[in-house]
């Protein structure tokens, strides 16, 4: 009844979305004010509708309604109920329905803002919102439907979406339950968190399309929809980073990313993302690169579907890849459809798209803004075809190969290296016209005090001349950045009187955007020291110890000092539980306990790390769950992972950094409208 | 008839040439550490689920590969040695790089490089007019202070 219910929802939805579109293309063509205030009602009923539909599907979850497929799929009888709920997106159907319910809901809160000045642009940011929204429904709606319910027929037991004849309902007594992988906190927030990135960035694309086919291709579009990226930017970031937590806390491989192909997929936006955010700024301050800017937010947005495509479809099998089905050929045909239609416009349009000024000196801030773009753009060659490559290489050699990370960690570390040297030039050169003069006097003293500091790290710490150009690097961009402060600070504290601490707080707040991104720049090179960290200096070791034995890795000993074992009948899992003595130069530090959980229901393991965290390393120990794990022998696996915790922490302030830079600066805003309304009125009463 | 003979001598002759074969691994020396297993085993991708290294994957069939490796190892068989026998048996996908390098390096290094020349020639082309226009026009004075202060103090100054 219920699943009927849902479904019945569903369908509606689809139907709504598609006149939605409808009406909004027609009420353009024909001017009728009516029909597109009429389809942007009927957007805003997406909302509630699908709303309707989860809150349906969340039901039969709570509820263990087996007879669902897709509740039989996803959860237990000892499963608790927030893992019931969170389960709605552990699997195909319910994380599609998700996708579309979240873009429902940034659909409805783009309607809901002011729409005078920009009228001409409503239509069309309805028309590709409800494009996106209608295909991902009509996904859930034909072929993965998350309400579809077991019947059994004269052929057996299968799963339809409407009672067929002669048949029963079959509810099974218990269901399979969620991969304990994905039981995990990190992996509860995780997905909601890059979904929310994914979605957002729609709203940016939708408003491109718009300027493309009303023509208003100046710079409005991106003033407008500014703030909706950089939000789409944290959570997509924000997401990325709570992927890594989870795999370092769960994957039991002792790193935090892999180059799997999924989280490529989902590290693909956040690359042509993050040029787009800084390219807009040439477009905003010297009329540049509108071409380019278009181009970007397309990519942006078809590679958003390409990452839902990739994790969705099956075409390639990963860790990732829990869930499978043969939605492939649909994905591809959207994105080849919406690829090829944004891309035809852009051609249409490319004269009126032309730069309003010219590029004065390859050292001006406009010129790295664009080495930036490349580097970013080569970036995500590298993982595009990293990616794609095993898929050529089958298709037409009939090979099957493995693109593993030596191959990305090969080609994009000099890319990325080169990327952090522009992070330290590129604030300090200037709009229009720098100098190597200028530029010159500006980063001596950075250089300087990076070389300083890399100085004292070869002599106390590495001799490796990777890391210590890494690190170099690292120092360089965060000199110039505190660097950058400094002057700001200074001058206006000199200008207004006031301490420099205010002074610094006035400037972050004077500049959001500039003094959210230097947050930004700092933030990433922590994250840098985190990432040279573990890559250059990992190390580990395996062994089967007895009980009161010890095995050894760089300063610290481990003596095995006892197990346990017990069920947790009502939670349907079993603990194996040993227990570590740790001793650093003989010093004794306390105990770790790294465990095996082993779930009845989904008859899996998971292992989980005993960790030991400090700024300097993480102490990173694994019960092996392939082998034996008793009093008389047990197998651990052990690294040490230097300075990760550089790479949390600087996710911390990355995050701070982001939501400075996105904070609403209201009072200004308003204060622009106000005299722009002035301007407007003068000149009419002028006239 | 005489076909399921012939399988029959077959695996015989199989089961006696893999019991010979293991005979050495006992005779050898010591047992290869976990660690120099590992450290070929990360160099291998799991045949069976794709983008797992050997070294963590929890398979059963995993767990006899690293046997495997262990007793290659034993026998005195190199690096190499080992990874051409898992490539041969179980094809080019348990390497973590394609076997043809260059076919999996040239395709992004042209496209890099590729780009890389439109954006210096964009970069020339936009040059040029304004050089040509600078000389005559608004060749604006060397700024005596630091642009970026003096436009940030400007700008203060108006919001004052």
């Amino acid at each position: 009844m219920i699943a009927n219910f849902g479904y019945g929802v569903l369908v509606i939805t689809f139907l709504v979305t598609l006149y939605s579109v409808f009406a909004a293309i027609y009420g353009d063509r024909r001017q009728i004010p009516a029909m597109v205030e009429s389809a942007r009602r009927a957007m805003l009923l997406t909302w509630p509708l699908l709303t309707l539909t989860a809150g349906a599907l969340i039901y039969l979850l709570i509820n263990d309604h087996y007879e669902v497929q897709f509740v039989y799929e996803v959860t237990s009888r000892s499963m608790p109920t927030y893992l019931k709920i969170t389960a709605w997106w552990g699997g195909q159907a319910g994380s599609l329905l998700f996708w579309s319910w979240l873009m429902s809901a940034f659909a409805s809160l783009v309607t809901l803002r002011k729409w005078d000045r920009d009228r001409e642009f409503l239509p069309w940011v309805i028309v590709v919102a409800c494009v996106t929204m209608a295909f991902f429904i009509g996904m859930n709606v034909f072929f993965e439907n998350p309400f579809a319910q077991f019947y059994q027929t004269f052929d057996g037991v299968k799963s339809y979406n409407l009672k067929p004849a002669n048949s029963i309902l079959f509810t099974p007594e218990n269901g399979q339950g969620l991969n304990p992988l994905l039981r995990h906190p990190g992996m509860i927030i995780h997905p909601p968190m890059l979904y929310l990135g994914f979605v957002s960035f729609v709203i940016p694309y939708a408003f491109a399309i718009a300027a493309l086919i009303t023509g208003r291709t100046d710079d409005r579009w991106i003033r407008l929809t500014r703030r909706w990226t950089l939000w789409a930017w944290l959570f997509l970031s924000f997401g990325l980073v709570l992927g890594g937590r989870w795999a370092y806390d769960v994957l039991g491989w002792g790193g935090y990313w892999g180059w799997d192909p999924v989280e490529i997929a989902a590290f693909m936006p956040w690359l042509t993302g993050t040029a787009f955010l800084h390219s807009v700024m040439i477009q905003e301050k010297r009329g540049m690169l509108k071409q380019w800017n278009m181009i970007l937010i397309i990519l942006t947005y078809d590679l958003v579907i390409f990452g839902t495509f990739l994790t969705r479809s099956g075409v390639l099998s990963s860790v990732h890849a829990f869930a499978q089905s043969a939605i492939g050929p649909l994905f591809f045909a959207f994105i080849g459809f919406t690829l090829i239609s944004s891309i035809a416009l852009i051609i249409y349009r490319w004269g009126s798209l032309k730069s309003e000024t010219e590029m004065t000196s390859l050292l001006s801030r406009e010129a790295l803004f664009l080495l930036n773009n490349l580097l970013f753009m080569s970036i995500l060659v590298v993982c595009f075809w990293g990616v794609i490559f095993p898929l050529i290489s089958e298709l037409f050699s009939g090979q099957k190969v493995t693109v593993g990370p030596p191959f990305y960690e090969r080609a994009t570390s000099p890319l990325f290296a080169t990327l952090m040297m522009l992070m330290g030039i590129a604030p300090l050169s200037a709009w229009g016209r720098s100098t190597v003069k200028t530029l010159g006097r500006a980063i001596w003293k950075p250089i300087v005090g990076a070389v300083v500091v890399t100085a004292v790290l070869f002599a106390t710490y590495t001799q490796k001349i990777g890391a210590l150009i890494g690190f170099f690097l690292v120092a360089l961009v965060i000199f110039v950045t505190i660097y950058e402060y400094w002057r700001g600070a200074y001058a206006r504290q000199r200008s207004q009187g006031e301490n420099i601490f205010t002074a610094f707080w006035n400037l972050t707040g004077r500049d959001r955007r500039r003094y959210g991104g230097y947050i930004i720049h700092i933030s990433m090179m922590l994250m840098a020291i985190g990432i040279i960290g573990i890559e250059t200096f990992q190390v580990e070791t395996q062994g089967t110890l007895g009980q009161g034995e010890t095995i050894s890795l760089r300063n610290y000993e481990l003596t095995y000092r006892e197990i346990a074992q017990w069920d947790d009948l009502p939670s349907g899992v079993n603990y194996r539980r040993a227990v570590l003595d740790v001793y650093e130069d003989g010093e004794y530090l306390g105990q770790l306990a790294p465990r095996i959980d082993y779930y009845y229901d989904s008859q899996q393991n998971m292992t989980i790390p005993g960790q030991r965290s400090t700024m300097r390393d993480d102490l990173y120990v694994l019960l092996v769950d392939w082998e034996p794990a008793t009093a008389a022998g047990a197998t651990f696996k052990i690294y040490v992972n230097p300075l990760v915790n550089w790479l949390w922490l600087g996710s911390l302030l990355f995050l701070a950094g982001i939501i400075i830079a996105a904070w609403p600066e209201k009072e200004r805003e308003r204060a622009a409208f106000k005299a722009e309304a002035r301007v407007q009125q003068q000149t009419s009463a002028a006239d | 008839m005489g076909s399921s003979r012939t399988i029959f001598y077959f695996v015989l002759l199989t089961l006696v040439l893999a019991g010979f074969w293991t005979i050495p691994v006992s005779a050898q020396g010591p047992t290869p550490t976990d660690d120099e297993v590992n450290r070929i085993a990360k160099q291998l991708y799991c045949p069976v689920c794709e983008s797992t290294p050997l070294d963590v994957c929890p398979t059963e069939a995993c767990r006899q590969w690293r046997d495997l490796i262990r007793s290659m190892l034993a026998e005195g068989r190199s690096e190499e040695e080992i990874e051409q026998y898992f490539v041969e048996h179980y094809g080019a996908r348990v390497l973590a790089e394609p076997p043809n390098r260059l076919a999996t390096y040239l395709v992004p290094a042209v496209a890099i490089l590729l780009g890389a020349f439109m954006l210096f020639r964009g970069f020339r082309m936009w040059m040029k007019p304004s050089i040509t226009e600078a000389g005559a026009a608004d060749a604006p004075p060397e700024p005596e202070q630091d642009p970026y202060i003096a436009k940030l103090e400007e700008e203060l100054r108006k919001q004052k």
